[in-house]
């Protein structure tokens, strides 16, 4: 299925989210559950690792992968389709003569693996003459063999496609009900089964698990020719079906009114509500353009801490490794090595981890073999880091990696992702009701809309799901047309107060793109109800006459 | 083997619906062979090669549909596949809005193969790389790039006796060159279906003159401007708009091109009146195949006329809830133009913006497609006919459906790719006024 397919299968067409490319042979349900046992996979693994070494490789890693996805998707009273995928194969990388070669096949034989193994240490002494410096890798010690997986309650894939059918049906059915001209929903589930061997003397098993819900609620009003809107409020998480218990204990009811979820959602409900808001979208004041303070709910600022904070300290941008497609970075090493960039104001604590328990980064080890972990990336205010891998540590001075290597497949080569990068809460007790009480003139955001920005991540623009005007400590009524324009060291800069650790919730996506050919990845944001001062909005209201 | 031959896929196509058991059988077989490498800071990053087939089957027990795939192609694998898709359909729900398979469709071939495409070698491609690198290493600049092209075949099949097949080739090449300082940066791009019309060491210049030349670029006040977009700054918004041109959606009212109180706009005149677009699988520029994603043949199809809508893009089901007759969606859209340069357009522009390209675009408001992004690597200010000096990149707010209105001239159609859409198209250089520019970007 590519991304056309997909916006035609979704019905998300005009004004919905643009997917990438979705590899992998689509199976029957009852094959998702089977798994390629461990034994095979290190007997493969040792074939490909004794190759390389044979073929005059000084490092080698293995990565033995099964990646299954499953597609419910649905509108109103219909389900459009219900797509299994699945693809399993070997990538290899090894270095020889000092230069990265990669190669990966789909035969699971061990002729097979050992064969891909000498075709890597082949294209890397070919490429070696190109290349300036030799790789230098930052150590890891073996870990032997050990297993992690994500800790799910329920194995989504396990749950009966009639019950999911059944959930969307009986969402939509209520979105309806309540009002909606049209609902879109689907069901996203994804399982990555990943062995990963190195000749460092790791054999590390991995059970990856990922679930997204979510859905656009559309409201038409056909006597004025308008229609408006409502997308879902759910994250994509790193978790199991038990996401969509909708727990009571994981609504968050906010000082605008509008409900938003924690750690578990309830889809039924949160239709039911943006059909409401979508029919009052369609009557809502037109904001008038000016500076206001912004109060961001966790469910918008992760995209703007995904495009603002996680892209540009990403080190291969900085660099320019990637200047060809998504660009540089305006964070560059200077600022770094000045140790007093004020990247935000000093209550702005931005940390990068691939540990947080239901995230979508949450793994025990990346892609190359190194053990998870958090560090921080503005620290007080200062850039303090950026996110490196292996063969980048050695830039920065650093004695480890910072464990952020992923692949999307295992036919494709591992490179730097971006790890989750999260907004820490404040220290002083404070919630959101509590943040809108010295505001004047502010706008609530909820829910991530509209998002762009350049190719130094230096000005960015973004809209969301719901407005709502603040006056004089009041949260007042719902009002429409807004996008809030950025330039990233300033916006955070005006960064006046976080709210504390009891509001803090993820938001995040199934989709990162990056590299040539391009290669997604799924990556969750955390912050709490944060305030900016003095923002620039724009009236997107236009008309066509 | 990846590419196989006219005979060779239809045997394997025939063997599939031969091996179903269910109502209606419908199968493809796509292949692809292509090489790509990937170069930055002046030296090579990456290069590979992909190499894949699969065969898709799908089948139908009255309205339940399933579908699997496999990468084998031997009896045994054949015919399990088919039985994969079967078991799924008989799991699956029915689908209220099935239709079913195609009628044998009649196919012309169109010139989508060159053969010149499909022998690019391993060594050509390092060539290519060093024809970048080289002359920007000598002059103190930077390139970071990306090659690709493939050969790729198609073949479709179904129940009631429809067969298609075609090959295909195509390369794409976009580079990035930046100063060494990281004040100025150029970018070049060609979308070709036969290599042969590809001439790096000229393409190449492209990008270093605008890296050269855009170097400590001056701040302009955001507003409305005349600006001369060069084919590649307009593509995406183009492309953008077309998501709107969906039948459905616009008779749902949930689209630019719904109509007050029900019905679309088809027939209606939106743009100014020198927009026209087409699209047409035998234009030799941009072939595409004879046939879209549902097997439907593909006609030479006016999209835009004169300004006026002419086509809305109707699924079969949709069609036939709607007495329409649905036709093959278009893979390629042709917009009509003159014969004047860039350059030429620039000569005639008083005052005005100079944009090489256009990045990040996003949907901002789909009730009047306006849409969001930014200039890249190249903006400059025109006065008097002349580029005078470069300036900062802008952000843009505007509507595709407002610029089409605001035309003053049109170039010469260059065919262009482009990440993000799902065409290939051939789109002119345009004047525009009244471009809405709404802040200033620090990236350069």
């Amino acid at each position: 299925m590519d991304r056309r397919d997909f916006i035609r299968f979704t019905g998300i067409g005009l004004g919905g989210l643009l997917l990438p490319a979705f590899h992998g042979r689509v199976i029957a349900a009852e094959a998702l559950l089977g798994k390629i046992d461990v034994a095979t996979r290190k007997r493969l693994a040792d074939a490909a690792l004794a190759a390389a070494r044979s073929a005059g490789a000084s490092y080698c890693d293995v990565r033995i992968g099964r990646y299954l996805r499953q597609f419910v998707i649905t509108r109103e009273d219909k389900v459009e389709n219900v797509v299994n995928t699945e693809s399993t194969g070997v990538g290899i990388r090894v270095i020889a003569n000092g230069t990265w070669g990669f190669a990966a096949t789909s035969d699971m034989s061990e002729d097979a693996v050992a064969g891909a193994a000498r075709q890597a240490a082949a294209i890397a002494k070919a490429n070696a003459r190109l290349q300036a410096k030799p790789v230098e890798l930052a150590p890891v010690k073996g870990v032997g063999e050990v297993s992690w997986a994500t800790p799910i309650v329920k194995n989504a894939m396990e749950v009966p496609i009639k019950d999911k059918v059944d959930l969307l049906l009986d969402v939509n059915a209520a979105a309806m009900q309540a009002g909606a001209s049209f609902i879109n929903s689907i069901l996203f589930l994804v399982n990555e089964q990943k062995y990963f061997a190195s000749s460092d003397g790791s054999y590390i098993d991995q059970d990856v698990h990922r679930i997204w819900s979510p859905m656009q609620v559309t409201a038409v009003d056909q006597k004025t020719g308008k229609f408006r809107i409502r997308a879902g409020l759910s994250d994509p998480r790193g978790m199991g079906y038990e996401y969509l218990d909708g727990k009571a204990s994981d609504k968050v009811e906010l000082p605008c009114g509008a409900i938003v979820y924690k750690d578990s959602y309830d889809m039924k409900e949160d239709a039911i509500a943006a059909a409401r808001q979508a029919k009052e979208k369609l009557t809502a004041p037109s904001v008038k353009p000016g500076k206001f303070d912004l109060v961001l709910d966790p469910s918008h600022l992760w995209l703007t801490i995904h495009e603002s904070v996680g892209h540009p300290t990403e080190l291969d941008r900085v660099l320019g490794y990637e200047a060809n497609y998504a660009g540089t970075s305006f964070a560059t090493l200077d600022k770094w090595k000045s140790k007093n960039f004020q990247y935000g104001s000093d209550l702005v604590t931005l940390f990068a981890d691939k540990v947080q328990p239901g995230t979508l980064g949450a793994v025990g080890y990346d892609d190359e073999g190194v053990k998870t972990r958090r560090w921080d990336i503005v620290r007080d205010g200062i850039l303090v880091d950026y996110q490196a891998i292996r063969d980048q540590a050695h830039i920065l001075g650093h004695a480890e990696s910072h464990g952020c290597c992923y692949a999307d497949s295992w036919s494709s080569v591992q490179f730097q992702r971006m790890a989750n990068v999260s907004l820490a809460p404040g220290k002083q007790k404070l919630t959101p009701a509590d943040m809108v009480k010295d505001i004047e003139n502010g706008i609530y955001i909820v829910g991530d809309g509209s998002f762009s920005i350049d190719q130094q991540r230096y000005n960015a623009q973004f809209g969301g799901q719901l407005f709502y005007e603040i006056k004089d400590g009041k949260v007042g009524g719902m009002i429409e047309d807004v996008a809030y324009q950025i330039r990233t060291p300033e916006f955070w800069n005006s960064c006046s107060a976080i709210c504390d650790e009891a509001d803090y919730r993820f938001g995040g996506s199934f989709f990162d793109g990056k590299g040539q050919p391009g290669q997604v990845s799924a990556v969750s944001h955390g912050s709490s109800t944060a305030r900016f001062n003095g923002a620039n909005v724009i009236n997107t209201a236009r008309s066509l006459g | 083997m990846s590419i196989y031959t006219e005979e060779q896929a239809k045997a394997i196509l025939d063997k599939a619906i031969k091996a179903s058991k269910a109502d209606q059988c419908s199968a493809t077989l796509n292949g692809q062979s292509g090489g790509n490498i990937r170069y930055a800071l002046n030296s090579v990053s990456t290069s590979g090669h992909v190499s894949d087939c699969d065969l898709a089957v799908e089948v139908a027990f009255g309205k339940r549909v399933g579908t699997a795939t496999t990468n084998r192609f031997d009896d045994a694998s054949i015919e399990a596949v088919v039985r994969r898709a079967e078991e799924l359909a008989r799991l699956a729900p029915e689908n209220p809005e099935f239709v079913p398979a195609i009628a044998k469709q009649a196919y012309k071939p169109s010139g989508t193969f060159v053969e010149r495409t499909a022998a690019v070698t391993p060594a050509q491609r390092a060539e290519i790389a060093a024809a970048c690198i080289e002359p920007c290493r000598k002059e103190k600049l930077v390139a970071a790039g990306f090659f690709s092209d493939a050969q790729t075949f198609s073949a479709i099949a179904n129940s009631k006796g429809n067969f298609g097949y075609q090959k295909s080739t195509g390369m794409d090449f976009t580079c990035t060159v930046r100063t060494d300082d990281a004040k100025g940066s150029g970018w070049v791009a060609r979308n070709l279906g036969d290599v042969a019309k590809f001439d790096v060491k000229s393409d190449i210049r492209t990008a270093m003159d605008k890296a050269k030349r855009s170097v400590d670029a001056k701040a302009l006040e955001p507003g409305k401007y005349t600006v001369v977009m060069e084919p590649a700054a307009t593509a995406g918004l183009i492309s953008f708009m077309m998501f709107g041109f969906d039948a459905r959606q616009a008779d749902e009212g949930r689209s630019f091109l719904s109509k007050k109180g029900g019905g679309n706009k088809l027939g209606e005149k939106l743009f100014d009146e020198r927009v026209s677009i087409h699209s047409d699988p035998w234009d030799p520029e941009c072939a595409v195949l004879p046939w879209d994603n549902d097997g439907l043949a593909r006609e030479r199809t006016p999209i835009i006329t004169k300004g006026k809508i002419d086509y809305l893009q109707y699924s079969r089901y949709w069609a036939q809830k709607q007495g329409k007759t649905a036709v093959g969606q278009p893979g390629n859209l042709i917009m009509a133009g003159g014969d004047k340069s860039t350059m030429d357009l620039v000569k005639s522009t008083r005052k005005g913006v100079l944009v090489t390209r256009t990045w990040y675009i996003r949907m901002v408001d789909p009730q009047t497609v306006l849409l969001t992004g930014l200039t890249r690597d190249g903006t400059f200010y025109i006065e008097n006919g002349e580029i005078k000096y470069p300036i900062k990149n802008f952000r843009f707010n505007e509507s595709p459906a407002i610029m089409l209105n605001n035309i003053e001239e049109i170039g010469k159609p260059v065919r262009v790719g482009d990440d993000e859409s799902p065409f290939v198209m051939m789109i002119p250089s345009m004047k525009i006024r009244d471009f809405t520019f709404s802040s200033l970007s620090d990236a350069v």
